[in-house]
């Protein structure tokens, strides 16, 4: 861990203290500060907050197969929302018999369906532990199955990119089908407790949040951990030169489906984080326009720098809540634009923006050592 | 095809190609190629464009599967029943014709990526670079004069510092056979000098295939020489012998 922390530059380092920060701040300021302090932050912004926390799990997610292995997965929300339905279930089961059926065993959408038994898949759902195990291992062994083929069979590419968006657009298909047994176009919803806590109360919230903070400087810590070693090295060279490193003996397929299962592992987790957040869970999740979102705050922020996705998830968001309220029918136009500009003008994203600000000045005053040395011919 | 006393003499070879064909949507690249490298030998492979050079090597190192005809690596291995990978970790070792370097590693990471250790997921993930890879990555690093560059990105070298870093990328990774393709195109004459040099150097203790346009070049390397035409070989021998040769002096040199 110290040895982690030691590679850590400055900016991962400042990400680092400040998503700590965050993590200790805001619940003080949402519970400990009166109501009505300049410094209260009231309950729906930290509900706000740790949905942003969750995005930001998720552009990480993402970068870490985007940004470092130039795998561009437009289906990444299929991932976030296998996790936050593993939740979802856990919560649905928790409401026991206060639901308006008062079946202490089914859902109220089955008793409406008319079933009589808890299906198969549904079975150990009661159990915390359990939820949280199927939030990281159905998406991951989906990403394993699904990376298995693609990778073996060298889908590479847009073509990669195409069935992956088929692939949460099936899912979102099927699970908008009633029999399909996870609440169809409903989803799961009217959550009452977690663990033994109101899901609604501002303290549960802002134990959500915290712990959504705390998930993002874990993740953070293993991306950099996986990035940062050799294996992280030979995927960045995959991504820049792919059939290079096959001729230099790496099964490249390999490398791929392992930095895809932990990436969808990791989406898992914060769909699972989300859920309970923002209180429901339905088929829209699978939506292919959410993938293609996160794909733009991982643009946005900088691709291939970790710090730059999640900070990319957060700003984006933000400038969705506030154009969503200010100007309802514009957000889109604005998210297009966005997507545009930053790819014509900002190909680094805003981090490459604020690193190139930050690199001119040590440049200039080192210039003579960066100046191009003699091709190796002419100093032999 | 193979007489009796060839069949005998070519079991020794590091590396063995009978009657390889290989046909692309009608096109036939190769047409029943036959070529016999020996273990430390140093061979130039010459042909005008299209002559094959390229797929052979493509066929050699597992990028394409011929349609017919064996390829044996040492004798033992047949090199159409395994991927890029396999063939690599064997110790098949290839230089493209361009440069192509990892550009957003430093000089010394991309020869570390290159350098002979376990390739695994696992291995890379969890064990450091061991001592004897650093002390391998130096030395590489001063034999392709590259020492004091070891931190620049290499996406930032001149195209003849990038020819020299795959070429040391090649020598860590340490191959039994090493294919060299065009390794001077868009060169200086001092850089082509100093290519000359480091390829004779390394063929001391490799055995090395080298796909070459440049007749200078290849005068330069003093080796036996192979040349193709249409996907087969034509004629085998010295530079001298070759030029002589009748079918070469019209199919290539007297263009």
């Amino acid at each position: 861990m110290t040895a982690l922390l030691s590679r850590l530059d400055r900016l991962g380092l400042a990400f680092l203290a400040a998503t700590l920060i965050c993590a200790i701040l805001v619940p003080l300021l949402a519970l400990a500060v009166p109501r009505g302090s300049a410094f209260a932050i009231p309950p729906y912004v930290v509900a706000l907050l740790g949905k942003y926390m969750c995005y930001a799990i998720l552009a990480l997610a993402l970068d870490l197969v985007w940004g470092y292995c130039g795998i561009l997965s437009l289906g990444h929300g299929a991932f976030f929302a296998l996790g936050g339905y593993a939740m979802g279930m856990y919560l649905m089961r928790q409401i026991g018999a206060r639901g308006v059926y008062a079946n202490p065993l089914l859902p109220d959408f089955m008793v409406f369906l008319n079933w009589k038994e808890l299906p198969l898949a549904w079975w150990g759902f009661h159990s915390f532990a359990y939820a949280g195990l199927m939030a990281m291992l159905v998406p991951g062994l989906l990403a394993f199955a699904f990376g298995w083929f693609a990778f073996r069979s060298r889908v590479t590419g847009v073509y990669l990119s195409i069935i992956t968006q088929a692939l949460t657009y099936a899912l979102k298909l099927a699970f908008f089908r009633n029999d399909f047994g996870f609440g169809g176009n409903n989803g799961l919803t009217d959550f009452k407790d977690i663990l033994g806590f109101n899901v609604q109360s501002d303290a549960t919230r802002a134990a959500l949040f915290s712990i959504s903070a705390l998930t993002l400087a874990l993740c953070f810590l293993l991306a950099k951990a996986i990035v940062g070693s050799k294996y992280g090295k030979a995927l960045i060279a995959v991504r820049d030169a792919e059939s290079r490193v096959r001729f230099l003996g790496y099964r490249v397929e390999n490398y791929k489906l392992l930095v895809f299962v932990v990436s969808a592992v990791i989406a898992g987790v914060a769909g699972a984080l989300y859920v309970p957040q923002v209180g429901i869970i339905n088929p829209s999740e699978f939506d292919p326009a959410n993938s293609i979102e996160a794909v733009i705050w991982v643009a946005v922020g900088g691709r291939g720098t970790l710090v730059g996705a999640a900070l990319g998830a957060i700003v984006v968001n933000f400038a969705k809540t506030y154009f969503t309220g200010a100007f309802p029918e514009y957000w889109l136009f604005a998210l297009g634009g966005l997507f545009v500009l930053v790819t014509l003008f900002l190909p680094k994203g805003l981090l490459g923006l604020v690193r190139a600000r930050a690199a001119r000045k040590p440049a200039a005053a080192s210039a003579p050592a960066a100046a191009p040395a003699p091709a190796p011919a002419e100093s032999a | 095809m193979m007489s009796e006393a060839d069949n005998l003499r070519l079991t020794g070879s590091l590396l063995y190609l009978d009657g390889v064909s290989v046909s692309f949507d009608g096109y036939k690249a190769l047409r029943g190629l036959s070529l016999a490298v020996e273990p430390g030998e140093m061979r130039a492979i010459i042909g005008p464009n299209g002559a094959g050079k390229t797929t052979m090597m493509d066929v050699v190192t597992g990028k394409t599967r011929p349609d017919a005809g064996d390829v044996y690596f040492e004798g033992r291995y047949d090199l159409t029943k395994l991927d890029e990978a396999e063939i690599a970790e064997l110790g098949v070792g290839r230089k493209f014709q361009k440069p192509t370097v990892f550009e957003n590693h430093t000089v010394a990471d991309n020869v570390l990526l290159a350098a002979r250790a376990p390739r695994s997921v696992y291995a890379t993930l969890f064990g450091g670079a061991a001592e004897k890879e650093r002390e391998t990555i130096e030395r590489i690093l001063t034999t392709i004069r590259l020492g004091d560059q070891r931190r620049r990105l290499a996406g930032s070298l001149s195209h003849g510092q990038k020819q020299w870093l795959e070429i040391g990328m090649l020598l860590a990774q340490d191959p039994k056979l090493l294919l060299v393709d065009e390794p001077v195109a868009g060169m200086t004459d001092a850089e082509t000098a100093a290519t000359v040099e480091l390829l004779r150097e390394i063929a001391r203790d490799h055995s090395v295939v080298v796909v070459e346009h440049d007749m200078a070049f290849v005068r330069e390397l003093g080796v036996k020489v192979t040349v193709l035409h249409e996907g087969a070989v034509i004629a085998e021998g010295s530079l001298d012998q070759v030029s002589a040769d009748e079918r070469v002096i019209e199919v290539y040199l007297g263009r």
